[in-house]
């Protein structure tokens, strides 16, 4: 074993030190940069397209980065539940865990200038997008070093460097957003895309269908990717939607069902839509995933659905534990290398959380800051303008 | 257009036609298709469009073929343009500006002739203007067009037609000032978009018969002009508020609840605000009359002021 693990020490000496876009450099854990291949779990099923392969390539250093990238996400969101039930998140909290392969996924077949927007279970995207876990803990206890300043929420992650666009609350009004997005990107012929995230629950809205139209008509770059945990809070897909084949539904726009749970095949998918909108115009990628927890967490997520499924979709298809395997059975890392990956990990996640607690609540002031933008010298509200900060010329 | 690459323009029909009421004519042949942009009949979803279009960094003017229509998109319209600055904590701004024609035409029906002005007032982070001759159309246009907030433009059916002399060159008006009609003496009648030439005509009587109204078009709709209305209040001690939206929780409602708030000890007589009547607008043209305010009640409100 001690062998082993010094003769990969030595190769790394060897090799180029890659270090991931998102977190630095691991530790024992190989960083080959060699590619291999891996087939995907299952695979892709088209509808008016030609489905990409299902065998993706990928390196030991990508593999250990989505590694620890989905535990940090996963441990993050665990963290958020602690804090919620003890109180100090407050009103709505929408878990991702479960779902993290498609967060991950979708980063990596992305650049920074490709604009993400999604809807209100958005903790690990803004995670995915460089988002820093302190900001985004305060954000959620309301704190002044929020990502939002305090004042959006657990559903108004944003971050505008990253091209990240949130966090939206309503169920469904992301996606002419997202599409209006596309839109800037095609008007300024900048070669990036959109990909607009949206849930099974959200895609039986009426502004979708029109959102798609559009930009199936102007050849917009987006990929809008229908997030299928297969239950719309406590509705379960079959219940609401007639046909719950999400990848269909586009009609006259082609889309591929993938399985959310192998980041590899989303990375597969990903890629793939991104060439195809910017030659094509809009796809819709239907992310086969689960969450473990309920909706939010004022759902218990057991009336619906019984634990046997819950825990068997844990087993069978977790998301992390196929990453684990990969990584065992290609001798990419031991099981204990891994085991205390996840302690630093726990312990980075508890010392964001220590910080964001040290973050004050915003200033009283902050209540009337940014309902305008500063213009003319005008930051005011009310139609009586109360408290003018400028005298009209 | 000319001058900002980022402007665009998006609506139904704005394009090839040249817009219903010809606002948008000879934009697309000047500009092409993609900035002067026909849109599906997807209120909800163009209006959503346009505002992630701006979020990325354009300009875009959405045009609801009519007021009425942009109901429709009311929850992108309040929830992502007026909001969204201020959940994302100031890291997005929204630079959209929502026009389109509303009130009450001629026998267009209860569907097309609506107000919407009392319905948005309330939305945090949304500022509304409302024109009424073609100097400050297109004075309040380009100042809208180059405000960083949101601002819903509100046009009148009926003013389409009226031909003035305005200058060539560039100018802007002020999103936040009121125009001040007629200076006067008597009273303050504060107005906007149509009423204002139902007030001046009924000011023409008023002068026959010994009084002298100060006319102010207020404009701004949301925030109030407090400073020229105030002023105005200052000198004369009366008010009188003509407008066309419904007498339920219209502008001239939260005008008045402003002005007392404010000026209070100025006032001499009780605030009156002539409305439209709290009915769908009827399609029957005398009907359709008695639904709006008309010049002989402007002359009666005032009479009874000044007593």
């Amino acid at each position: 074993m001690a062998a082993a693990a010094l003769r990969r020490c030595l190769t790394r000496r060897q090799s180029i030190p890659r270090v991931s876009p998102l977190l630095p450099l691991t530790r024992l854990i190989s960083d080959s940069t060699d590619p291999i291949t891996i087939e995907t779990s299952l695979p892709f099923k088209p509808h008016l397209i030609d489905p990409p392969s299902r065998s993706t390539t990928t390196t030991a250093a990508e593999l250990a980065s989505f590694f620890r990238t989905m535990l940090l996400m996963r441990r993050f969101e665990i963290a958020a539940d602690s804090l919620y039930k003890s109180k100090l998140i407050r009103g709505f909290c929408h878990l991702y865990d479960g779902q993290e392969a498609v967060a991950v996924g979708m980063e990596s077949s992305l650049t920074r200038r490709d604009a993400i927007i999604t809807a209100y279970r958005d903790h690990c995207l803004y995670l995915a997008r460089g988002g820093d876990p302190v900001s985004a803990f305060a954000e959620l206890m309301g704190r002044k070093a929020g990502c939002a300043r305090g004042k959006g929420g657990s559903m108004h992650f944003y971050k505008r460097d990253a091209n990240f666009f949130g966090g939206h609350g309503i169920v469904g009004a992301q996606v002419p957003l997202g599409c209006g997005v596309a839109f800037a990107q095609r008007y300024r012929k900048e070669g990036t895309v959109t990909f607009d995230l949206y849930g099974d629950g959200a895609a039986n809205q009426g502004q979708l269908f029109e959102a798609l139209n559009m930009a199936a008509l102007w050849k917009l770059p987006v990929v809008l990717v229908c997030e299928n945990n297969h239950y719309g809070m406590g509705t379960a897909e079959w219940k609401a939607s007639k046909s719950p084949a999400y990848y269909k539904r586009g009609d006259y726009v082609p889309g591929l069902k993938v399985d959310g749970m192998d980041v590899l095949a989303v990375k597969q998918a990903c890629k793939f839509a991104k060439d195809h909108v910017l030659a094509n115009g809009p796809i819709i990628l239907e992310m086969d995933t689960y969450r473990y927890h309920g909706h939010s967490m004022s759902d218990p997520g057991s009336t619906y659905r019984t634990r046997d499924e819950i825990a068997g979709i844990r087993q069978e298809r977790d998301p992390i534990e196929r990453v684990r395997k990969l990584l065992l059975a290609h001798d990419f890392a031991t099981a204990q290398e891994l085991k205390d990956l996840e302690k630093e990990i726990r312990k980075e996640v508890d010392a964001a959380i220590a910080k964001a607690k040290e973050s004050p609540m915003p200033d009283p002031s902050e209540l009337f800051t940014n309902v305008y933008v500063n213009d003319c010298g005008l930051e005011s509200f009310g139609v009586d303008r109360k408290v003018v900060r400028t005298v009209l010329p | 257009m000319k001058s900002d690459p980022t402007v665009c323009v998006m609506g139904e029909d704005v394009g090839h036609y040249g817009g219903s009421y010809k606002v948008t004519k000879g934009l697309a042949e000047m500009f092409g298709d993609l900035r002067v942009l026909d849109t599906p009949i997807a209120e909800n979803s163009f209006t959503g469009m346009g505002i992630g279009a701006a979020m990325k960094g354009l300009r875009p003017i959405v045009e609801g073929m009519n007021m009425g229509f942009l109901l429709l998109a009311y929850n992108q319209i309040s929830n992502n343009c007026g909001m969204l600055h201020y959940t994302s904590g100031g890291q997005f701004k929204i630079p959209v500006v929502i026009r389109g024609p509303g009130g009450v035409g001629r026998q267009l029906g209860a569907e097309h002739s609506q107000r919407l002005e009392s319905y948005f007032q309330s939305i945090p982070g949304l500022q509304m203007v409302a024109c009424s001759t073609p100097y400050n159309a297109k004075g309040l246009m380009k100042a809208a067009i180059r405000s960083e907030n949101p601002v819903v433009l509100f046009e009148h059916v009926l003013l389409y037609n009226l031909k003035e002399k305005i200058p060539d060159e560039e100018y802007i008006c002020c999103l936040e000032e009121a125009e001040m009609v007629r200076p006067g003496e008597h009273v303050t009648i504060l107005t906007y978009s149509r009423m204002r030439y139902h007030v001046m005509q009924a000011a023409k009587t008023l002068v026959n018969k010994g009084y002298d109204p100060e006319v102010i078009d207020i404009r701004s709709l949301k925030p109030f002009d407090l400073h020229t209305i105030g002023n105005s209040i200052k000198k004369t001690h009366r008010v009188l508020i003509v407008e066309e939206c419904m007498r339920t929780g219209g502008i001239g409602a939260s005008l008045r609840s402003a002005i007392i708030d404010n000026f209070w000890d100025y006032l001499d007589a009780p605030i009156m605000c002539l409305s439209s009547q709290d009915v769908p607008t009827p399609y029957a043209g005398t009907l359709e009359d008695a639904t709006v305010v008309q010049p002989a009640q402007i002359v009666a409100a005032v009479e009874q002021i000044c007593q």
